[in-house]
């Protein structure tokens, strides 16, 4: 099978054009580079194709409109721009079809500018509802050097949706990206999430899937200085039928960079499927190394599948630190027990651990609203079938 | 007054889905509230089966016999039910249950078996008091239940969860275990408090008879072979104690 993916690519090494390794995907703008999956690809076989209401052969119009409420410290701006735009495409090349037909059929984009040294002292907040039919969308995030920021993006609302969120995160900067997937029951969205961070700079995902009745949405890191440090983390919870596929690449590219993942998943209903790809590349040449990636599912109920996939590569001897683990069970009865033995009823004790469960993820978020919101969301669908 | 009465309790652990072995095999035991019974015995002769067949533990089946508690069937009972019917077990090794805060546990609990939710400010006096009595320090409150504790620690919890909870009839699984002489002491004390204070009914199961100097047992009981094999009044432990249990291990042979 010969699909963009498997190309040579320049690697930001100074090495010249090396085949460098099969997670370290190739990537296009142009769609013809990716064939039309069948779902019997290594990158699509756990998507249920059928399902992507046509992402993956786009024939149709984007039609697709959307309601969305920005709010932002002083400072910070917004800006609506074009396709000839200089700053749009530059953090990371789309890895898969759907990404590339996005990258292609955009109309107008949205750039959103920490200015240098600005500490924002509040959130960005990006409160998008989605009002049906198919939208192909660009959003750029760029952290400007030494500037500290936190972005919300809320995306909730019914259609079909997909596109980059490119994110530059300048020497020295900080940001904090929470983005929320509120979806109706019957949207689909295909996403990457392309984050270049630079020398000394910060760069914190928390990803939180918890609607939609697919969503596919890829997180890749790589870094443009030593110092570099990224933290993913993220909780999804398919109910009834849903589709939640994340599949995060962390390159590290340089030396000296660290990076950590953290996905928790639950499952709750008949037919909810989640797919967690780990990659981790640390490159040739490179030193100083520092990664972990985790990824823990919780199977609720019978008729769930879990897949979890974490992949590791290493292509220096000097690392200083790079595991995986992964690990799929079910509620834990003696948890249960324990809590039931000092009078609590099953389905509080039920809830009680599951918010434990999540906690750890859902802590990372600063706002103490919008955690309450989440867990509130949580134990909505854990409650759907107690 | 209270009568928890066992009656010809048998119970299977189960070790796989397919493989299963009988432990208890017809235990007769009647405690009436205020009574504290010592159960002593050989490791392995079932004590812990029987704390754990009690509260309706996942790992073991009860394949013949009731617990009653003031003629109810416990055994009939969910195992949250039972708790709220007022039989608690101290466990021998209580559980860890990750980013559930101690504090949060405590008062679902509380709520739970109380039936309604007490007043924040008044819970958080009583649970500060009650942690005071057992010296355990107020960070515990914000830790995830039993997570990280050690063993000591996780025994003075299980007392605490006794105090606060008021049952009519406490289970005890080996809470003496891996304790130094100081904890022992406060555990000990955190025991006999909760008698003095509800005329509570108390099941001491024990190795040693170290605790019975603090725990003042009414009657001593010899466990072996899944069931009593002989009753006595506290004299009985100190022929336990200069004797140990070979007797009965051999008996059971």
């Amino acid at each position: 099978m010969t699909t963009a993916n498997t190309e040579p690519k320049a690697h930001s090494h100074g090495l010249g054009q090396i085949p460098v390794s099969k997670l370290d995907t190739h990537g296009s703008y142009d769609v013809a580079a990716f064939p039309v999956p069948n779902g019997r690809e290594e990158e699509w076989r756990f998507t249920p194709v059928r399902r992507l209401k046509g992402l993956h052969d786009w024939k149709g119009t984007a039609d697709g409109t959307d309601e969305t409420v920005v709010d932002a410290p002083e400072g910070v701006t917004f800006e609506t721009v074009g396709r000839d735009d200089e700053r749009l495409g530059k953090a990371g090349l789309p890895v898969n079809r759907v990404i590339a037909q996005a990258y292609t059929s955009f109309e107008e984009a949205t750039v959103v500018t920490v200015p240098q040294s600005l500490v924002a002292d509040k959130p960005i907040t990006i409160d998008r509802q989605a009002l049906g039919g198919t939208a192909f969308e660009q959003l750029v995030i760029d952290v400007k050097p030494m500037a500290e920021a936190t972005v919300i993006i809320s995306n909730t609302g019914t259609g079909v949706r997909a596109g980059s969120l490119d994110v530059h995160v300048g020497e020295g900067a900080k940001l904090t990206l929470v983005s929320l997937q509120e979806w109706d029951h019957d949207t689909v969205e295909v996403s990457q999430h392309n984050a270049r961070v630079g020398k000394d700079a910060s760069f914190k995902s928390v990803v939180i899937t918890l609607g939609g009745d697919l969503v596919r949405l890829s997180p890749r890191v790589s870094y443009e200085g030593r110092g570099g440090n990224a933290e993913l983390y993220g909780l999804y919870f398919a109910g009834d039928g849903q589709y939640h596929e994340h599949r995060s690449l962390i390159d590290h590219n340089v030396s000296n960079t660290r990076s950590r993942v953290d996905y928790k998943g639950a499952l709750n209903g008949s037919g909810a499927h989640t797919v967690w790809i780990g990659d981790v590349i640390i490159g040739e040449g490179t030193t100083g190394t520092d990664s972990y990636e985790n990824n823990r599912n919780l199977q609720l109920t019978d008729d769930t599948r879990v897949d979890s996939v974490p992949n590791l590569e290493i292509f220096t001897g000097e690392v200083a630190g790079a595991g995986h683990a992964s690990a799929t069970g079910r509620l834990d009865d003696i948890h249960l027990f324990y809590l039931r033995s000092r009078g609590i009823p099953e389905e509080e004790a039920r809830r009680l651990i599951i918010r434990g469960y999540f906690l750890d993820i859902v802590n990372r978020i600063e706002s103490q609203e919008l955690r309450d919101r989440v867990m509130e969301k949580v134990e909505r669908k854990l409650a759907a079938h107690e | 007054m209270t009568k928890f009465e066992i009656r010809g309790l048998r119970a299977d652990v189960l070790i796989s889905e397919d493989e299963r072995q009988e432990i208890l095999k017809g235990v007769d035991l009647t405690i009436n509230s205020g009574e504290t019974h010592a159960i002593m015995g050989p490791n392995g002769s079932g004590k812990s089966t029987l704390a754990y067949a009690i509260a309706g533990h996942p790992r073991y089946e009860i394949t013949e016999g009731e617990v009653l508690l003031d003629g109810e069937n416990v055994l009939d009972m969910e195992v949250d039910e039972r708790a709220r019917a007022g039989v608690f077990l101290a466990m021998q090794y209580p559980v860890e249950v990750p980013g559930v805060s101690m504090s949060n546990f405590l008062r679902s609990s509380v709520t739970s078996v109380r039936g309604e939710a007490p007043k924040l400010r008044q819970f958080s006096k009583e649970l500060q008091g009650a942690m005071k009595n057992l010296s355990i320090d107020a960070a515990f409150a914000a830790r995830g239940v039993n997570e990280g504790f050690s063993g000591g620690e996780k025994k003075r919890h299980e007392i605490l969860q006794l105090e606060l909870l008021k049952p009519k009839v406490a289970v005890l699984d080996e809470t003496d275990s891996g304790l130094d002489v100081d904890a022992l002491k406060i555990v000990s004390e955190g025991i006999n408090r909760a008698q003095a204070d509800s005329d509570l009914g108390v099941m001491l199961i024990t190795h040693y008879t170290r605790i019975l100097n603090y725990v003042k047992p009414d009657f001593v009981h010899v466990f072996s072979e899944g069931r009593i094999a002989e009753s006595g009044g506290p004299e009985l432990a100190d022929v336990l104690e200069s004797e140990g249990y070979e007797r009965f291990a051999k008996a059971g042979a």
